[in-house]
């Protein structure tokens, strides 16, 4: 039996929780799923066990504890704990979200087990065999684990890999009680800031207009939200960007800054370094405008554009407005 | 405040991956090396804190001889001393890199306060190096921090999700992995660089546990060279695009 611990935030299940499920299914049909926190967390224990049935978790484990009014990941590591040793899971899997790699790497810091993060494939075994991303998924590293230290075989699953797919599935509700204490819940959100400011947001967005160096300094990214403006979209960056302070991190894609995959993604002025592009080359349609014909960017895009920015981007805008009105 | 700083050397690595013949490693040399990002701002973080609290930074790293170029570039930026526990050249798994990160920073004569790290290594990307000198010192610990302050001895961190930010509170001494986006961090001035040279870098040898994730290969995934289509230069380069833009339906 494989062990899905389903991250939810006040009774959202993060959808990549539903990749992990899938994932976990091809290993072995028999997968429980895992949800920590009741009511209190904002968790509607029926709803979000059918939505885990619908993906395939024969039996859904919740642990309602006392005093988890919001994400504490110790205290829902402890619980995993309790979980694992009842149930005698094989594997406990996680989608590698920033929640699923944490209380993962507790449960592993707690019972002295490997922790695998970010896997693209998992053979259970003697030793297991995975395959797994380094650099952000811009290389593959194929790891032999200890069966005798990975008894429970503790892992996440890159994002993406897997497509979710449905397979009805009972989605049994079982409560179990864990002992947690005052210690576990220290650290624990106690609040949340900064509403929403109304604009559209990278992970969300299905447009992306995004600058580099080449935009030659802040004052070169007003084009930029004139044509996202135009498009619906917004604006994206590198980390040259950032780094000088033309724009602030939230917009910053690629390894360290944010995933996205857009319908479209037009880089403008960057080069296309391999961290950049492991946060945009899942973009569905990805045009590059560079003055340099041989940048890297040029390789990984559908459409280029050879040429300065400065020229080729106030064109483009007036095109736009003239195909509007 | 007394801050024990980790950082990792890792190969600085531009438009493609090259391997070394084995494929087990990346071919380095023909590359320089630099931190992970997120340690950088680990780094800036600490400076920053001192600046306000006193005290001293320590850097503590486990790699080869050469991290120490590494830690003489942090040093220069403001940290106090170094510890480097050397190993054979060879990266060793994450749970052992813990251990040994976790026995340094305990026998260390400072009782520090505060240890600083990335939330996940460049390179690696374990997401647990922290979380599990946390649980070796017996100390809480806050990941994927993007804000923090700390007063009266209790350090407020935030995380970004999505558009908002959630917010931790965590009595010291703690350990915090933080994430680019924290802060911008500054470069080493030539003062700096110059103080730096005469600043410790300690060498520190402890036994290092047997692995239980072994490396067997190496791989650099296939990427897709699209064959792009150029649209043109000018006027019908843009008159182009804008067509593209209603093909792929964002028009
Ligand atoms: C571990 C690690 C993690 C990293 N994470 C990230 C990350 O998350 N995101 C990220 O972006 N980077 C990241 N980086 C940095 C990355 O390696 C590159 O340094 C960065 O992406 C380069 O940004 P750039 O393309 O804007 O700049 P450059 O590489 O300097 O490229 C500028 C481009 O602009 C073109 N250009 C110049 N002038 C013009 C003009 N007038 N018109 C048109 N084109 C022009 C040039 O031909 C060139 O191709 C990371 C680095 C490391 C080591
Ligand atoms: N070899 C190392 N030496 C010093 N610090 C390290 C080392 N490996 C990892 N770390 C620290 O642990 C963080 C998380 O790494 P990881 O768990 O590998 O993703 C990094 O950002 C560093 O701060």
């Amino acid at each position: 039996m494989i062990l899905v611990y389903a991250d939810h935030d006040r009774g959202v299940i993060e959808p990549l929780t539903f990749q992990a499920l899938t994932f976990a299914r091809d290993i072995d049909p028999d997968v429980h799923a895992v949800l920590i926190g009741g009511s209190s967390a904002g968790l509607n224990a029926s709803t979000a066990a059918a939505e885990l049935g619908e993906y395939g978790a024969q039996v859904v484990h919740i642990a309602g504890l006392s005093d988890y009014s919001d994400y504490a990941p110790l205290a829902a590591a402890r619980a995993l704990v309790t979980l694992l040793g009842s149930t005698g899971a094989q594997a406990l899997i996680a989608a590698s979200s920033p929640r699923g790699n944490e209380v993962l790497a507790h449960v592993a810091a707690i019972t002295d087990r490997p922790f695998v993060a970010d896997c693209y494939s998992i053979a259970i075994g003697a030793p297991h065999k995975i395959v797994r991303a380094r650099w952000a998924g811009n290389l593959h590293e194929e790891v032999d684990v200890d069966a005798e230290a990975a008894d429970v075989l503790i892992a996440t699953v890159f994002p993406h890999i897997t497509e979710a797919t449905t397979a009805p599935a009972a989605g049994a509700i079982t409560e179990f009680t864990a002992a947690v204490s005052q210690d576990d819940l220290a650290v624990q959100v106690i609040n949340r800031v900064g509403a929403s400011t109304g604009g559209v947001t990278l992970p969300e967005a299905k447009v992306i207009v995004s600058g580099g160096r080449g935009m030659g300094g802040p004052d070169g990214f007003g084009i930029l939200e004139s044509i996202a403006a135009a498009l619906g979209g917004t604006v994206g960056c590198t980390r040259v960007v950032t780094s000088a302070g033309w724009r602030p991190h939230s917009e910053q894609v690629g390894q360290t800054g944010t995933k996205v995959a857009p319908d479209l993604y037009l880089a403008c002025g960057i080069s296309g370094a391999t961290q950049h592009l492991a946060g945009c080359k899942n973009s569905k349609t990805l045009v590059a405008i560079n003055t340099d014909p041989d940048a890297t960017i040029m390789n990984h895009a559908d459409y280029i554009i050879v040429g300065d920015v400065n020229q080729v981007l106030p064109m483009v805008l007036q095109e736009i407005q003239d195909a509007k009105s | 405040m007394e801050i024990a700083v980790c950082v990792k050397r890792v190969p600085l690595v531009g438009s493609t991956f090259m391997l070394t013949d084995d494929a087990m490693a990346i071919d380095t040399s023909r590359i320089g090396a630099t931190l992970s990002p997120h340690e950088e701002n680990a780094v800036e973080a600490a400076v920053r804190l001192i600046e306000v609290h006193g005290g001293s930074i320590t850097l503590f790293s486990v790699g080869s001889a050469q991290a120490e170029e590494q830690l003489r570039e942090q040093l220069a930026i403001g940290a106090d001393r170094a510890v480097l526990i050397e190993t054979e050249g060879t990266e060793i798994d994450s749970q052992a890199t813990a251990a040994v990160l976790a026995q340094a920073i305990d026998q260390d004569a400072t009782d520090f306060d505060l240890v600083l790290l990335g939330t996940e290594s460049a390179d690696s990307g374990g997401y647990q190096t922290g979380i599990r000198i946390a649980h070796a010192l017996g100390r809480p610990v806050v990941t994927n921090v993007k804000g923090l302050d700390i007063t009266d001895n209790k350090a407020t961190c935030e995380r970004a999700v999505g558009a908002i930010r959630e917010v931790y509170e965590v009595q010291l001494p703690a350990v915090i992995s933080v994430l680019d986006g924290l802060n911008i961090p500054r470069y080493p001035s030539v003062p700096g660089r110059i103080k730096a040279r005469k600043k410790p870098v300690d060498r520190l040898s402890i036994t290092i546990p047997e692995p239980t994730t072994i490396r067997t290969s190496l791989r650099v995934p296939q990427s897709a060279d699209k064959g792009a289509i150029n649209l043109g230069s000018g006027q019908q380069g843009a008159k182009a695009l804008v067509e593209v833009f209603k093909q792929i339906g964002v028009m």
